[in-house]
């Protein structure tokens, strides 16, 4: 694959990302707010493809199109209220919110510039990254990996805690 | 890394028998500037999922439907009615593209769009022989569990779209169906990868060819390999939405589920996503723990049956096959087993195969570990 290629791909998935992340923000239907978010995330996954972490790349895909998209949606869609909502979006703050704006985008800019560390290395990746990943998390980064999963567990107990079948006050009833 | 399998040279297109010959030699090909290569590898499997739709899908579906049930099945359009699916696609082509007023347009046309794509993605890995596979990501294997989230995404755009309460209702479950039984799946063919300690398509494959044919295969190198091999079997009924776990459209309760607002040719995308899933997971397990593409026979002495059915075409016609063979038994407990409630449903995936697949996991484990 040629350059020209490479990067009309990068720059139409890179279109795809802003452009449904802008719809996401604009957009009065909140469904369609979460719907446009499947776009962005599929187009976060592409650019990080375009960045050789492809184990990223899909873990985005399953994590938030496979997760948090489908939790979101299924919020929405049990809300009903949510629809009819009319979302105050009229009231509009424009001088702070160009200062933030420009202090974010400047602030980023100026760590871009002055940090300056991002030429690609000079040792291209070998093998599978995802040998490295599974090495890293077992070895250097297993205490943050373990305590991740404890976590996780913790909030597994507590969500079927909460969920699951009250026996005495269905007796009451 | 991923487009490694890409090379940026163009060699002739010739009848390799190295490892993606076939789909490097088409991924050079490039007119003038425009890529044309990259577009032909992405409708290979496009083409292969409408011509199978049509041939052994819908009309092989209805043949095993009819003769389970003492019937002849479609007999009037060709010989033994081989004709009736393409007079089907003309109906259904002919047909009025109705959109519901109360529909949410947008999402109603939307829907089954990404439902298909959802589908369609995963073959981008799957490996149709060892000279072509789509892109041989060191990655497929979790790719290809982890794409069918965008069908999840597609079936709530269809159910919420329809405005129909039958549709929710179907979209509803599909979803819940598809995101629980997605655990037990991975968990399997989490089996899998760990015997053959990659995640790439390609190499699972190459990692169980050998001169004995079938005992190369996974489901026969260890002794705990047919727990995740059913697990996952029995899961990917459930994520392909087939009975006996075919709850979302379940025509008794709910018409037809999420796609029951659809007619005409939107219809029938949503049939060739379900036709094309069916494939993907029946390649799936047949790639994990049956080998892929690699060729059964084995050699015995001087009848060199592993030598003589071993080749990039011969690797085509294996795995395809095997895909074809688990359709069949799709099919098969289609029109034999009754269909599950939702309870009973969600026991059988979370107290069932979710603790089993555990088990095959630490199990499959130890065994990698601890015997040579």
């Amino acid at each position: 694959m040629n350059n020209a290629t490479y990067i009309t791909i990068f720059y139409i998935f890179a279109a795809v990302t802003v452009f449904s992340a802008a719809f996401v923000v604009f957009s009065k239907n909140v469904i369609y707010s979460a719907f446009s978010l499947l776009f962005t995330f599929f187009g976060a996954a592409a650019l990080f493809v375009f960045l050789s972490a492809d184990f990223i790349a899909v873990t985005q895909v399953v994590v938030y199109v496979g997760g948090i998209l489908v939790l979101l949606l299924f919020g929405v869609m049990f809300t009903n209220t949510i629809m009819q909502a009319d979302l105050k979006t009229d009231v509009l703050h424009v001088v702070p919110g160009i200062l933030l704006l420009a202090a974010t985008v400047g602030g980023m800019l100026f760590t871009f510039y002055t940090t300056g560390s991002w030429k690609p290395s000079d040792v291209q990746l070998e093998g599978s990254v995802v040998e490295r990943i599974g090495f890293e998390t077992m070895s250097r980064y297993v205490l943050p990996f373990e305590m991740a999963s404890i976590l996780l567990l913790a909030a597994l107990i507590g969500a079927a805690f909460l969920a699951r079948f009250d026996k005495v006050r269905n007796n009451e009833q | 890394m991923t487009f490694s399998a890409i090379p940026l040279i163009s060699p002739p297109f010739l009848m390799g028998n190295n490892l993606n010959a076939w789909s490097e030699a088409l991924a050079g090909l490039t007119i003038s500037w425009f890529p044309l290569g990259l577009v032909i590898i992405a409708a290979i499997p496009l083409v292969f999922i409408a011509l199978y739709a049509l041939t052994y899908g819908v009309y092989g579906e209805r043949k095993i439907s009819a003769f389970m049930q003492d019937r002849l099945g479609p007999m009037e359009v060709g010989k033994w009615g081989i004709l009736q699916t393409l007079a089907d696609i003309l109906k259904l082509l002919q047909k009025e593209d109705i959109v519901p007023t109360a529909a949410d347009k947008f999402l109603f046309v939307i829907g089954p769009g990404i439902l298909f794509v959802g589908s369609f993605l995963a073959f981008a890995v799957l490996p149709f022989g060892p000279a072509f596979i789509g892109a041989d990501l060191n990655v497929g294997l979790f790719y290809a569990i982890g794409i069918v989230a965008l069908e999840v995404v597609g079936i709530l755009a269809a159910g919420w779209g329809s405005n129909n309460k039958w549709s929710l209702y179907g979209a509803v479950r599909s979803v819940a169906q598809i995101v629980s039984y997605e655990i037990p799946a991975a968990i399997a063919l989490l089996c899998g990868a760990m015997m053959a300690g990659t995640l790439s398509m390609q190499q699972i494959s190459v990692l169980q060819s050998g001169p004995y044919g079938f005992a190369h295969f996974f489901l026969f190198q260890s002794p705990i390999a047919w727990l995740p091999f059913l697990i996952y079997f029995i899961a990917s009924l459930a994520e392909t939405n087939r009975a006996p776990f075919d709850i979302p459209e379940a025509e008794s309760e709910l018409v037809a589920g999420y796609f029951t607002e659809y007619s005409g040719m939107k219809f029938a995308v949503i049939f060739l996503a379900e036709y094309g899933s069916m494939f993907m997971v029946s390649a799936i397990i047949s790639i994990v723990f049956l080998g892929g593409w690699n060729s059964p026979l084995p050699n015995i002495g001087a009848l060199a049956l592993y030598d003589w059915t071993t080749g990039p075409v011969w690797g085509a016609f294996w795995i395809v096959s095997k895909g074809f063979f688990f359709i069949f038994v799709q099919m098969w407990l289609r029109w034999t087993l009754p269909r599950l409630r939702v309870d009973q449903l969600m026991y059988l995936c979370w107290k069932v195969l979710t603790p089993f697949a555990f088990v095959a996991f630490v199990l499959t484990a130890i065994w990698e570990i601890y015997v040579p």
